[in-house]
Order: structure tokens, then sequence, then C-alpha cells
């Protein structure tokens, strides 16, 4: 799974890219989307990572109520088939088992879980490497509910235009507003795994949606930051009920290797 | 549009020609490094032991890039660029001794910058993310130096028409600052 995840691109991102290709008004753009299309062929072809940095290996556990897990530790055997993957199919290993004191672990362990009990008899385990350059423009604030809607937009807007080149553009935005702090990140990095292109099921974040993609690509930042309209591929709006008092708003990064890899079992 | 075919090690009148925006195609022999390699090459150019350096930054290009390990039969793994203001602290060091050259991806600092214009150097930004494609301009590799940082090493590739854009040039101008000027919906 891991490594399936680093070496194939989803289709909706290569569709995504040639749309790009067709829109983008810039040659060094176009060019740009070119070269990643062809990058993720070779990727693809050779079985090798798309991108050097294969990411953090964030795991969403959707646990159906009904399913008894028998024979160990599910974490445990979440870790092993990370040390695994990551290991045997030559992807680079970038996690450092103590944030200050930053030895690498050898291995990419420990994932990050995230686990939602549902019902059913299912287990989903979705697998997301997020890459670190995109991860670290990322942002979140705590704004006042009187900031509302336009507070909301101007801050996602500052937030692309810090991040710039940055985070490897063309990138795909996730989104959470709402919830506490930790929710709002947490639906915020949900929201990347909606697949591109699909619509929001509130046509009124829907439209928020095509209005910040539209005003964060007239910025003029393009791919890689070298100019262009084809800075961001994709927002996605999550939102969840929040305090009367607060309106948290988060925004994760995606680069364009945006990979993700679901199996059910 | 016209690339410019740059082969190593670079003169200052070669880096000085470079406009910002023009595309160039990088030959001959690159060296790599990131955070952890830059803050030893520096601690040593700051105890004043320059002969010690992986190697003499004179007329040459660093590439910061940690790659992914080589699978059998290849020459290396993905290596795209990592985001480069990490490096900033140390890079002006680095220019001052006659760098040419730094490939990465993402904004410099002010100070970055103008070593630059101080001392003839150019950056240079690889496509993020291209890493697949840019191994494929990687005709050998081999780690120079610091073999215990593992992806962080420093490494000597030889590499043949990687492609590249011109972000900063000799004259101060910022291609992240005009392109944004150029197509930005007013
Ligand atoms: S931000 Fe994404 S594409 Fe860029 S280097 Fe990191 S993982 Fe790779």
């Amino acid at each position: 799974m891991c490594q399936e995840a680093n070496f194939l691109l989803g289709e909706d991102v290569m569709e995504a890219f040639k749309k790009g290709c067709e829109t983008e008004v810039s040659n060094t753009g176009k060019e740009i989307l070119q070269i990643l299309i062809k990058n993720a062929e070779i990727a693809r072809e050779e079985q090798v990572p798309m991108c050097q940095d294969c990411g953090y290996a964030v795991v969403f556990l959707e646990l159906g109520q009904d399913v008894h897990i028998e024979g160990g530790d599910l974490y445990e055997a979440i870790t092993e088939g990370v040390r695994k993957g990551y290991t045997d199919g030559y992807l680079r290993k970038s996690i450092v088992g103590h944030p200050l004191e930053r030895k690498n672990t050898g291995d990419n362990t420990p994932p990050v879980i995230h686990t939602k009990i549902v019902p059913g008899e299912n287990l989903k385990i979705t697998l997301a490497p997020k890459g670190g350059g995109s991860e670290n423009m990322s942002q979140i604030k705590m704004m006042k509910p009187a900031d509302g809607v336009e507070g909301v937009k101007n801050f996602v807007i500052e937030v692309a235009k810090n991040a710039g080149p940055n985070p490897c553009p063309p990138v795909i935005l996730g989104v959470g507003i709402g919830g506490t702090m930790e929710k709002a990140a947490l639906i915020a990095k949900e929201a990347l795994l909606r697949e591109i292109g699909s619509v929001n099921e509130d046509p009124e974040m829907a439209k928020l949606e095509a209005e910040l993609l539209e005003k964060i690509n007239n910025l003029g930042i393009g791919p890689q930051g070298l100019g262009g309209r084809t800075f961001c591929l994709a927002v996605h709006i999550k939102t969840y009920a929040a305090h009367i008092a607060s309106l948290p708003v988060a925004v994760n990064i995606n680069c364009h290797a945006a990979r993700h890899k679901e199996v059910v079992l | 549009m016209t690339q410019i075919r740059l082969t190593t090690p670079l003169t200052d009148e070669d880096v000085e020609k470079l406009r910002i925006g023009q595309q160039v195609l990088v030959n001959g022999v690159i060296y790599t490094g990131r955070d952890a390699a830059h803050k030893r090459m520096v601690d040593l150019i700051k105890a004043g032991k320059v002969n010690e350096l992986p190697f003499d930054p004179k007329g040459q290009i660093i590439y910061y890039v940690g790659p992914s390990p080589t699978k059998p039969g290849r020459v290396v793994g993905s290596c795209g660029p990592t985001t480069s203001y990490r490096m900033d602290p140390y890079a002006p060091e680095l220019y001052k001794l006659g760098l040419k050259a730094s490939i990465g991806k993402g904004k410099r600092s002010p100070e970055v910058i103008e070593a630059m214009k101080k001392y003839k150097g150019v950056y240079l930004a690889a496509i993020g993310g291209a890493a697949a494609l840019i191994a494929k301009c990687i005709k050998s590799a081999k780690v120079i130096a610091y073999p215990d940082l593992g992806a962080e090493a420093v490494h000597e590739f030889v590499v043949e028409d990687f492609p590249m854009v011109v972000v900063n040039d000799t004259l101060g101008g910022d291609l992240y600052q005009e392109g944004i000027k150029i197509y930005a919906v007013k």
C-alpha cells in the first residue's frame, strides 16, 4: 500500500494536470504541468516514487463497530506495514523520533493514525503519505465569529499567497471550518481526501469553493510559483458545528503529489 | 522557449548572462546538501577550516535534495528539490566562497538575494515533485561526505540536461515576485 501510494498518482490529479495544461496562460506554467504528467508516468511505469519525499504515513481508519480484530494489536500491525512498505519499496524515511532531538527512526515509523468507529462490519484503511514541504505551509487560525465568511475567504487566500512556490504548486487546499482547534485541522486534512472535481454536497460551500479557487488562481502565482493561473487544482471545504464564541479555520495544503490509497477489508 | 545550456564549473560571466525566467539545462558535476550538511560545512568555514570542506565551492553548483533510496540497478533514487529557505542561514557563506548557483524550490531570503548580487551567483528552481523525471537526468551519483546523514549526505552527481528556471539573477531580480505581477488578475 505504501509503495502503491507513492508510485501511482491518482487519475483525478492527472486529469486536473491535463485540464491545467489547456487553461494555463503561462508557457513556462504549461511546460511544468507537462513535466509533472511525464513524471507521474515514469513513476508508474518504473515503480519509483513520484517524489523523493515519500511523506509522513498518515492513516485514516474507519472501523466498523461489529468488527472484532483478533491476533494482535491493530496499530502495531499498521506500524509494521509502514515499516515494511517503506523499507522494501526503497521509499525515503523522513521521520525523526523526537521533534527536538531529531534522530531519524530509520523506517518511517511511527505513522499518524486517525480512527473513526462507524456502523457495519468493514475496516477501511486509507493511507495518505504527506509531504513536508506542503504541510509546512499549512496554517490554522482561531477567528472571531464576527469575521464571518469574508474573514474566512481572506484567511484562505492569505495562506495561499504566503505559501507561494514552497508547497510545490499546483496544490490542493483542504479547508476545515468550525469545531474546536484540533477538529478544524482534522477535517481540513480529511477534505484533502475528496476526489478532485467532485462537488461539495453543501451547495453554499460548493459556491465558496469555486469562488476561492478562482480568486486564488487569479493571484498569478502559477505552477511552481513561477507565474501563471494554475496554482491550485481544487479547494475542498469541510465544516463542523462550532462553539458560539469560536470560528476556527484550518487550511491544510497538499502538493500535486496528492497520494492516497484505500482498501476495505 | 529557448533553453540555455550551462556546464560546470561556472564562471562569473556564465551566471551574469542569466536573467530571471530563463530556462536552463545544467550539465556536469553538481553537489548535494540539505540542512544538516550545510550546518557542518558552515561550521567548518566559521572555524577557518575551509580546506576540510567536502568540495571547493568555487565555480560550483549545490543542489538542495535528499534522494529516496536507490533501487538495485539504478543510478539514484527519486530526487526532486527540497524547500530552499531552510538553507538560507547558510547560503551566503557559500556564495562568498565562490559558489555560482544553488538549486532548490521556493523563496529565498533578502540576505541570500543580496549575497547573490554581491558575489555573482544565481538561484535556480528545479520542478518540485518531478523527482522521478529528474532522476533520469542524473548519470552518476556517489556520496562524497557525511554518509552518516543518510539521505542528507553530500553526493556528487554528474547530470545531463537537468531542466530548471532562473529565479534570482545577479541583478537581484526575483521571478517569484515578477511572475506573479505578470499573471495576477487585477
Ligand atoms: S511538497 Fe510534495 S511534491 Fe513537493 S517535495 Fe514535498 S512531497 Fe514532494
